[in-house]
């Protein structure tokens, strides 16, 4: 149930589940971690354009050694490619693009996700303070989506009824894609559309904090 | 005649005193005034407040700032550099956690004459509240709390009220630039360059490579020099036009 591949999708597998939901003509921003595996796992009909918020449309896929562009990094401060027919531009513009709503789909990682779409990411009391753009992706992007473990390195679900993390934005979720399957947000309960591959509904019950319905199970 | 270009940057420099407002441009490691943050150290300036989106990742830049303990507030989206919690939590720094794009749009309000403005970022969380510390005392004891942010509901929708950001300097870095401040930025080097450049009272920017007036296309110059006061040469000297990989 954990991330090391117990039982339910590994990271891998989790981010090319994900990645088949993602539309082709599709301008996505992926967050920092398992959402940035997407960009690799793309069906190859798809045109997907990723916005990285330090100001590019067309991030592009690690540089090798030679070819890195002391120019050029991702929002994970990663030196990284562009794309033919990329654009650049400052950050004031960048979240223009973020907080105007002209993303299809933000992509991110998170410590707790509430079925009313309540999303908690950015602190844990204790640790290094930082919030980054989290906070504007949440509120401007068209469709916000969860990938995740299904519970934390202690075995806590990450899926509970009310975030007790600090919040990152409020009913702001759209879908969470965890080790364990496919969910929407239904406002007082996760909806399970999907389970993975040797999944069953009631490990799937005992591992979420909220009520899950099965009704529109694939 | 305009000439904004100074060969002497300790000179330069030294117009800015301990105790000022100073935006910094750069984002991780990309367009980062790193010589201009090390002038700000050779002259011993402190008590600086700090606005920039990271607190750096490495002891140049902004991370140098931090590392020398040159800092009496910053202000900022991500702090992550290690060496910046022990100072807080020891109240040698006071924080403002800001959202990127927050920050970025008050730095950018405050150069547009725009004083403040609502935006949903941030609405109904602790920034917003005030329940987030931005100062500790020595022991590690919270001593002050963020502001709580006007809320205001707009067409169904909570949004707080943010003011324009204006700081005293500006430090950025550019690709090119000329006599006139005129600037220009690869990639994703032009991040908070430009809204930093448009909130400092005073911008002085760091070219990596100094052209002459006309060389940068006008309809390519990404920061008019009406932002700029001061340019002088970085002593990075990498070539302004390397091959951009791509794919």
């Amino acid at each position: 149930m954990s991330i090391d591949g117990r039982i339910g999708w590994s990271r891998e597998e989790l981010a090319t589940r994900a990645a088949m939901d993602v539309p082709d003509g599709s301008y996505v921003n992926l967050g920092i971690g398992i959402p940035m595996l997407i960009a690799s796992h793309l069906p190859s009909d798809r045109e997907v354009w990723f916005h990285t918020e330090n100001g590019v449309l067309g991030l592009g896929g690690a540089p090798s050694p030679d070819e890195v562009d002391p120019d050029m990094q991702n929002a994970g401060k990663e030196y990284a490619k562009i794309v033919l027919g990329a654009a650049s531009f400052d950050s004031a513009l960048s979240f223009a693009i973020v907080r105007g709503g002209h993303l299809d789909i933000a992509v991110l990682g998170a410590m707790q996700v509430s079925p009313s779409g309540d999303l908690a990411n950015w602190s844990v009391p204790g640790r290094t303070p930082g919030v980054g753009g989290a906070m504007d992706l949440v509120t401007g992007t068209k469709q916000v989506w969860v990938l995740m473990d299904h519970t934390d390195r202690d075995g806590r679900t990450k899926l509970v009824d009310h975030c007790t993390l600090p919040l990152t934005g409020l009913r702001c979720v759209t879908r969470v894609y965890t080790t364990l399957g496919v969910f929407d947000i239904a406002g007082s309960y996760f909806d399970c559309r999907e389970l993975a591959p040797g999944v069953h509904t009631q490990t799937v019950t005992e591992l979420t904090g909220a009520d899950v319905a099965f009704g529109h199970l694939r | 005649m305009i000439d904004k270009l100074r060969d002497d940057v300790l000179e330069t420099m030294s117009i800015i005193p301990s105790g000022a407002s100073v935006a910094i441009g750069g984002f991780g490691l990309t367009g980062v005034p790193a010589m201009l943050c090390d002038a700000l150290c050779q002259l011993d300036r402190r008590d600086l407040h700090v606005v920039s989106n990271n607190a750096g990742i490495d002891p140049t830049g902004v991370g140098r700032l931090v590392h020398e303990g040159r800092l009496r507030k910053f202000t900022g989206s991500f702090p992550s550099n290690p060496e910046f919690l022990p100072l807080l939590h020891s109240g040698q720094v006071e924080l403002e956690l800001v959202p990127q794009g927050t920050l970025a749009e008050r730095l950018r309000a405050a150069g547009a004459g725009v004083r403040a403005f609502y935006t949903p970022t941030s609405a109904g969380t602790d920034l917003a509240t005030g329940n987030y510390p931005s100062r500790y005392d020595r022991d590690g004891h919270v001593v002050e709390w963020m502001s709580p942010k006007d809320v205001r509901v707009i067409d169904g929708q909570a949004c707080v009220l943010e003011f324009a950001l204006a700081t005293d300097f500006a430090l950025v870095k550019s690709t090119r630039a000329d006599r006139l401040g005129n600037a220009a930025f690869r990639l994703a080097s032009r991040n908070f360059n430009v809204p930093a450049a448009m909130a400092g009272r005073v911008t002085v920017c760091e070219a990596q490579t100094i052209v002459d007036a006309g060389d940068i296309d006008p309809d390519s110059v990404h920061l008019p020099g009406i932002f700029v006061q001061y340019v002088v040469q970085s002593k990075d000297r990498r070539l302004a036009d390397p091959v951009v990989p791509v794919a």
